[in-house]
């Protein structure tokens, strides 16, 4: 029988009564203050060019106008930095040019804010944004990965180059990789392209600031994913501000992808513009705005070689990858195609050899940071499809293949060619589940029933691995981080039994409402509804590093986890005294706190009022309260798996792939509310079949982004999408956190493109089309004219 | 969006008295209006909305034709026209989503041209007349070119009047964002003859296959376009499809809404 409560329960999401009643409170909703001005950003629309002068006057006169700020009005003050710092195969630390709050001397993308009007009203300030002249001198736009780095045209001329970084995963490995590929029976080789994407949360960003002059202190309501990490950088690098000054509010955020972690110019203006002109300014995104400036993700040109021995055996992955990472760093730009990439390109295999060179390149286009899966896409793209292409050329079964080459599950812990340890897992289980839920064995009838009706069907299979719960501190800032990843929770009992329950992650559509309180409810034995959530307020909850990499539960969960451990233990005490026993003898079970042995028992909600009326009280050995905070730091990284497969229709007279059946069979470890796993599967597979089939940020030469609006990008809708069979009934548990949960965020995005891909390739060549790679979106023009060309 | 003044007339006679204004604009449904002004790419004085004027509104059958008001919404054609004329009940029913079609208006997307827009092709397919507060206009003297029509300044599109032909199909292939058509064809069979209309595809919008014409009134049947095909030349190359792309769904669009006509 499945649980009605508490952990494995699927829970009706209690944050969807508010959403689905349009009651949500996003930074947007917010009641104007009775001073409210608002902000428009002047942006520029050439992708590369030379401020010569900026002229405000006429704007600084028009109706309604407060203040003009151009990037001069930033000069002095620090900008916002990366991560990560990464170190090239030389040993040399990064390029990594400043990203002012406003362009200062050059605008490097479309998009990119030179100057901002602070008036009474929007409309006010966008006449008046309409007034501004700027003298911008536009200049050739860089936008090939590769042509950048033989330019001399720079997108910061102060590094004197185009590359970020030439970083070499893992270097000392290099000759051996060369070697393998070099001896080996056979070399599968592959070039593709990762394509940038939009993020497109549904709530575009959105940041209020306010300023007390009698107390100095600054207010800001944002559109966060990690309200405390913005702090911490508005703080440190950016503005200065203490961070006992600053207030960081992120309400309900809708969506976000990744696009929402990071800190963006817009907040600090809007600062900086509430202390200058005394009020509180407010800035919203428009649409445009959101396509233009919200950091993209993906963006990866690769070339991928698979060496095997003569029985299909893996021998060594080698990759040479460009990764676009825009016009500036953004906060992760430098981990993703990095840590969170050539550390999984060892994949699921027990392969001995792996290389992975990533070139970080800078281009005339919107900066690139982590979306949804961050870097592991990429890495399970590239390994998955070259695996097809390399059972293909070896006429090898896909799914025999994998097999032959998967880590088994007596050898965990595993240490993979590409520097991780993996705690747990069973791949060869995993594919047996896929094979049965998904039917393979009926595929030939479903195929010859698409047959008759003049369509190509075609299988795709894929297995990945990915790393989450990020990450452990100790291990990152070795890698680089600037930063511990680390999350915390505090646990208040109030007097009256019922809890509040401060958490470092803010949830932006997760369901944390709902999960932590079940959590929390299985191990105290009340009831969830007497537990409440507070997130996303830097000046209520005592930590955080944020929501993403599907860390929220394995990270921040663990320390609801040990700050309730910590209650309990408090607790027993309280009612050891209470009972005249020894803690010791103390047990706690379904609420109630009894004497071991005896009948002799007080219930939590007495010892929780025994907390706070400490009458005949051991005040000298227990203070009074109960409220816990605990710091999780994790040991390891967790290591979701899944092995995924797909049936697509592909119209041959016009190229239209249709996703007639998908299926994703996970390990997530432990779960605690199936319903939402699953529709964090589905919203994944919804964002990975879209990347596959759909999605696509097209800049031309001039850097003009010319799908800039749903007019031209193009998202999943429902048609597009299939009905899932989804299943994560073959859970490890993560061996090193409490809860054993490893993270289901990003598994449906970072399986799906690869299963999608492989199974187009299936369909043409069963058509007789020897057609071997087509790159995402495969649109129906794109796989056309790949038969066409076939 | 700039600030406008906006009148909201009854009858077609005010309507275009007040489009006299200098810089005023007629607004029919607004699916394309409204956005351009929002982006400020517009600043019409004066918005003249046709919405309220009801004898602008609703379909009429006249023997063998039907007669829309110009401000009928794509929501109405589509339901009132399912029996009556399914190829074109379908072609609205397919425009946009619910929100736009209830919006949307045959008047304004007639008015309006865009390359791909759905009516034009019905308008061309089935002989329609384009009627206006002046004058009647055929169809095939209606469409001048991407955006481009033959009305004049101050003209209102009052209603169409559809020739329900014998069989019609419309077979519209998305473009993959907008759900425009990449390209759209309809397939008219009339007593003298077969037409065929189609948008999204060229760079002077909606046009007629002559040579599908007739060999499909010579014989209506799919095989009669073997060994014909379409010049890439002049078709749209974008973000979606390259001309060759477009003229080969062209052919392929054609021959399906053959076999599907009805």
């Amino acid at each position: 029988m499945p649980k009605d409560t508490g952990i494995g329960a699927s829970t009706r999401r209690r944050e969807d009564v508010r959403f689905l009643k349009g009651k949500g409170q996003y930074t947007d909703d917010i009641p104007p203050a009775h001073d409210q001005a608002a902000a428009v950003f002047a942006r520029s629309t050439v992708a590369n060019g030379v401020i010569k002068s900026i002229d405000t006057s006429v704007a600084e006169s028009m109706p309604g106008v407060l203040a003009v700020f151009t990037g001069a009005d930033f000069a002095d003050v620090g900008g916002n930095p990366a991560g990560w710092l990464i170190n090239s195969r030389d040993g040399e630390p990064m390029k990594e040019p400043k990203r002012p709050v406003l362009a200062h001397g050059k605008v490097r993308h479309v998009g990119d804010a030179y100057a901002a009007v602070i008036a009474e009203t929007e409309k006010q300030a966008r006449d008046a944004v309409e007034a501004i002249e700027a003298d911008i001198e536009e200049l050739p736009a860089i936008m090939d990965v590769k042509a950048a780095l033989t330019s001399d045209n720079f997108v910061h001329d102060e590094i004197g180059t185009n590359q970020c970084f030439d970083w070499g995963w893992i270097e000392d490995n290099r000759r051996a990789t060369d070697d393998a590929i070099k001896g080996a029976a056979h070399v599968t080789t592959l070039e593709l392209v990762n394509n940038r994407l939009v993020p497109n949360a549904m709530e575009p960003r959105c940041s209020m600031a306010s300023y007390k002059e009698s107390s100095d202190e600054y207010t800001l309501h944002t559109t966060s994913q990690n309200p405390h990490l913005t702090r911490l950088l508005i703080s440190a690098f950016v503005m200065g501000i203490p961070e006992n000054k600053l207030t960081v509010i992120a309400p309900d955020v809708g969506g976000g992808f990744g696009s929402k972690i990071y800190h963006y110019g817009e907040e600090a203006l809007v600062l900086a513009a509430a202390k200058r002109v005394g009020r509180t300014v407010k800035w919203t995104s428009d649409r445009t705005e959101a396509f233009l400036t919200d950091a993209h993700g993906r963006d990866h040109v690769t070339k991928i070689e698979l060496a095997t021995d003569a029985e299909g055996n893996f021998l060594a992955f080698r990759t040479e990858t460009y990764a676009n990472v825009g016009a500036y760093l953004s906060n992760f730009a430098t981990a993703t195609p990095t840590f969170l990439h050539g550390t999984l390109m060892a994949g699921n295999y027990t392969v001995p050899n792996v290389y992975v060179n990533v070139k970080a390149v800078f281009t005339n286009t919107a900066p690139v940071d982590a979306y949804r899966g961050a870097g592991r896409p990429e890495a399970t793209y590239s390994l998955e499809r070259v695996i097809d292409k390399c059972a293909r050329e070896l006429g090898m079964d896909p799914i025999a293949l994998r097999r032959k080459n998967f880590i088994k599950p007596d050898q965990y812990p595993f240490a993979s060619a590409a520097g991780l340890e993996y705690d747990s897992g069973n791949y060869d289980a995993l594919m047996d589940k896929m094979e049965e839920v998904a039917d393979v064995a009926g595929f030939a009838a479903r195929r010859k029933a698409s047959e008759s009706k003049g369509m190509l069907r075609g299988f795709g299979v894929n297995a990945y691995v990915e790393a989450c719960g990020i990450a452990p501190s100790n291990l990152v800032g070795v890698l680089g981080s600037r930063v511990g990843l680390y999350d915390a929770a505090t646990v208040r009992v109030n007097a009256t039994g019922n809890l509040s329950v401060m958490v470092g992650a803010h949830s932006h559509g997760q369901g944390h409402e709902t999960v932590f309180p079940q959590i929390v409810s299985d191990m105290l034995g009340i009831d969830a509804q007497s537990i409440d959530i507070v997130h996303g307020d830097t000046s209520k909850i005592p930590f955080g590093m944020g929501t993403y990499g599907s860390r929220s539960l394995a990270v921040c969960g663990s320390a609801v986890v040990r700050a309730t451990e910590k209650i309990i233990a408090k607790a027993k005490k309280i009612a050891g005294h209470m009972l005249e026993a020894a803690d010791t003898d103390i047990e706690f079970k379904d609420g109630q706190f009894s004497v071991v042995g005896t009948n002799k028992s007080v219930s939590f909600g007495e010892v929780a009022l025994k907390a706070y009326i400490p009458h005949n009280f051991p005040i000298e050995d227990i203070e009074p309260g109960l409220e816990e905070t605990a710091f999780y730091d994790p040991a390891n990284f967790t290591f979701p798996s899944g092995a995924y497969c797909c049936e697509v229709e592909v119209d041959p007279d016009t190229g239209k792939v249709r996703v007639d059946r998908m299926t994703a069979v996970d390990d997530f470890g432990n779960v605690m509310n199936p319903m939402i796993v699953t529709g964090q599967v589905h919203g994944g597979l919804g964002q990975g079949i879209g990347q596959a089939l759909l999605e696509a940020a097209r800049y031309n030469e001039d850097g003009q982004l010319e799908s800039a609006s749903y007019m031209d990008y193009a998202m999943p809708r429902a048609d597009d999408l299939p009905f899932y069979i989804v299943d994560h009934s073959q859970g490890t548990p993560c061996t090193h956190n409490p809860l054993g949960a490893k993270g289901c965020g990003e598994a449906g995005a970072i399986g799906s493109p690869p299963t999608v891909v492989n199974a187009v390739i299936d369909a043409l060549q069963s058509g007789g089309k020897n057609v071997t790679h087509i790159d995402m979106p495969l649109t129906p023009h794109r796989v056309w004219s790949a038969m066409n060309n076939a | 969006m700039y600030a406008f003044d906006i009148e909201r007339p009854t009858t077609v006679a005010e309507a275009v008295n007040a489009l006299k204004a200098d810089e005023a604009q007629p607004l029919g449904g607004g699916q394309t209006l409204i956005p351009t002004l929002k982006a400020r790419l517009a600043a019409p004085s004066k918005l003249v909305s046709l919405s309220a004027i009801a004898e602008m509104i609703g379909v009429s059958q006249d023997g063998s034709a039907i007669r829309i008001g110009g401000a009928t919404t794509h929501g109405q054609v589509a339901t009132e026209l399912a029996d009556s004329y399914p190829a074109l009940g379908y072609l609205a029913s397919k425009i946009g989503d619910p929100a736009v079609r209830n919006r949307g208006t045959i008047g304004g997307s007639v008015a309006n041209n865009d390359p791909a827009a759905c009516y034009p092709a019905a308008c061309l397919a089935s002989g329609a007349t384009i009627t206006t507060n002046t004058r009647d206009i055929a169809a095939d003297d209606f469409f001048l070119g991407m955006f481009e029509t033959a009305l004049e300044e101050d003209e209102i599109v009052t209603a169409v009047t559809f020739p329900v032909p014998q069989k019609a199909d419309y077979q519209k292939f998305e473009q993959p964002a907008s759900r425009f058509p990449l390209v759209g064809v309809f397939v008219a069979k009339h007593d003298d003859g077969v037409r065929v209309a189609v948008t999204g595809a060229s760079e002077s919008g909606v046009f007629r296959w002559t040579e599908a014409e007739e060999a499909l009134s010579a014989d209506f049947s799919a095989s009669a376009l073997e060994g014909l095909s379409v010049d890439a030349d002049g078709m749209i190359n974008d973000l979606h499809g390259d001309g060759a792309y477009r003229a080969h769904l062209i052919k392929v669009l054609t021959g399906r809404a053959v076999t599907a006509a009805r």
